[in-house]
């Protein structure tokens, strides 16, 4: 049950609960439980919600920085992470497997916001090597939702066999 | 000037479902229950491989009988849902649709005055394909105590001399009835003992929400006497590509294969490409589609038990069938009304056979927020008559 309660609220977190136990053919409190218990361990870890910022007057801007590090001795990647993630202004910080070794993405409120960020705090982190900072253009899908998209309208006819 | 129209065509009636959509179509601001196909759009990788066989100039006719990949994806398909093995190059036959099949497999075995016993309610052209292959359409009334499953008895009663084929619409459109294992075994033994061909329409195979699709084909000695009809349309959400297949025993193919030919030439080849990445690829999306359908199924059955109509659970396709015998009227007059007064179309029962009468037709292939709304419209409308 928890796969496909998982798999409905994270498309529509604000689903109620009722509905939801409804469409899964289970018993509400089963469905309740479940979620608390999934809260409890930190596999759902927040009901956030999806803004396409550029359709507001809200000025932001996103980017991604490669960051190269050198661990160090008693302290791998998760450590240099922690220092990076704790700054609030940083969105994610993924470890990567390739070229480089942090995604670290970004937002801020202006490009020298950004800028400030990665040359006064990111870059002067006595394990980091380089960084490189990619600014974010345009966003046309996130979190496997198009941005971009017109409302979606039923093309189809309306009674067919 | 002479009349050129044939009398046999004349007298093939025009869909119930025609009359109704007509009336529709003249209110832009009705919200519909009433479709027959999937909401999803086709999946991208199905449609990208269309694109890319475009691109790639891919525009000439194919073999009549379909892609030779094609028909090895479909006999690997059909094996490894169905447990069905067929020789991809003499017993599988791509079509435009499952429709076609169904046409060009009565046409192929009919006789004037052959008997085609036809479950009903159904889906609105076995009827006048039998007729205009000059055969005799058999109603066989499916009833609501057996969930509008077919019985070996009701077939038996049914038979007569001039009987030959039967056609077995299940998963069942507009009804949402399967057969089971366990409800197949015994009609598979009144055909086998009275020598019958079944025509069995497994469009819908893919939608069953409770146990996986049984083929009456993969029944002992059954594979010989069945033409499995199936296709794209509903299980990758491709009813626009107009592609679907027949497999069955060769003898029959060939002489399908042969009306195909002059009829149709070949299936569209852009849709034949995509079809073959959607058999190749497609399963997952399929369970996807089929989970969601199966979300949407629960909350249709459960709001309108809710407003208190007589719903039967529906095991298969995206369509719910409740009676509204308790309301005192017809099914036309029923979905007319719900029409006029609350803008929500619904397809009367009475256009699948007159069988459907006291019941309507419910499509679930609509977002959740469209049934909300329209049911929410449905149970104003129940109310109102108390």
């Amino acid at each position: 049950m928890r796969e496909k309660i998982l798999a409905v609220i994270e498309k529509n977190s604000r689903i109620d609960l009722k509905e939801l136990a409804i469409l899964l053919g289970e018993e509400e409190v089963d469905v309740a439980n479940a979620i608390a218990e999934m809260e409890k361990e930190n596999i759902i870890c927040g009901y956030h919600t999806l803004i396409n910022w550029d359709n507001t007057s809200e000025e932001k801007v996103s980017a991604l920085i490669e960051v190269r590090v050198t661990p160090q001795r008693g302290m791998g990647f998760d450590h240099i992470a922690e220092r990076i993630y704790q700054y609030p202004e940083v969105h994610a910080v993924y470890l990567m497997s390739g070229a480089y070794d942090f995604t670290v993405i970004l937002e801020g409120k202006s490009m020298r916001d950004v800028a400030q960020f990665v040359s006064e705090k990111l870059s002067t982190l006595d394990s980091v090597l380089s960084t490189a900072t990619h600014f974010v253009l345009k966003k046309y899908k996130d979190h496997g939702t198009i941005l971009t998209k017109k409302t979606n309208s039923d093309e189809r006819m309306l009674i067919t066999p | 000037m002479r009349n050129f129209i044939s009398e046999k065509c004349k007298n093939i009636k025009p869909s119930g479902i025609r009359k109704f959509f007509d009336v529709v179509n003249d209110m832009p601001d009705a919200i519909s229950l009433g479709v027959g196909e999937p909401d999803f759009d086709t999946p991208w990788f199905i449609r990208d491989e269309g694109i890319y066989s475009l691109e790639k100039g891919r525009t000439f006719y194919t073999s009549n009988a379909g892609l030779k990949e094609l028909r090895e994806e479909i006999a690997n398909y059909l094996e490894r849902r169905c447990g069905l093995r067929y020789d991809p190059m003499k017993q599988v036959l791509v079509t435009v649709g499952g429709s076609e099949g169904i046409d060009i497999a009565l046409r192929a075995m009919l006789n004037p005055g052959d008997e085609v016993l036809i479950p009903e309610p159904c889906y609105v052209s076995y009827l006048p394909c039998t007729q205009l292959a000059d055969g005799v359409a058999v109603p066989l009334r499916l009833l609501e105590e057996h969930e509008f499953r077919l019985t070996a008895e009701q077939l038996e009663a049914a038979i007569t001399p001039r009987t030959k084929i039967l056609v077995m619409p299940f998963p069942n459109n507009p009804t949402g009835a399967i057969m089971s294992r366990k409800d197949l075994e015994p009609v598979a033994e009144v055909v086998k003992a009275h020598d019958l061909f079944v025509i069995s329409d497994e469009i819908y195979s893919e939608l069953t929400y409770d146990e996986p699709h049984v083929s009456i084909a993969s029944l002992p000695g059954m594979q010989e006497r069945t033409l499995v009809i199936n296709g794209f349309s509903k299980a990758y959400a491709m009813t626009g590509w107009r592609l679907g297949y027949a497999a069955g025993p060769e003898d029959l193919i060939s002489e399908m294969t042969k009306i195909h030919q002059f009829a149709i030439m070949c299936a569209p080849t852009t849709s034949q490409y995509a079809a073959v990445q959607a058999m190749r690829s497609g399963d997952e999306e399929v369970a996807k589609m089929r989970e969601s359908y199966n979300q949407r199924r629960r909350f249709v059955v459960h709001t309108l038990r809710e407003m208190g109509m007589d719903c039967f659970e529906p095991l298969g396709a995206f369509y719910v069938f409740p009676s509204i015998k308790r309301y005192g009227m017809s099914s036309e007059e029923f979905a007319s009304r719900l029409l006029q007064e609350e803008k929500v179309a619904v397809v009367p029962g009475t256009a699948f056979g007159d069988s459907g009468e006291g019941f309507i037709r419910i499509s679930y292939a609509y977002s959740l927020k469209n049934l909300k709304e329209a049911l929410g419209r449905v149970q104003n409308f129940v109310e109102r008559l108390g």
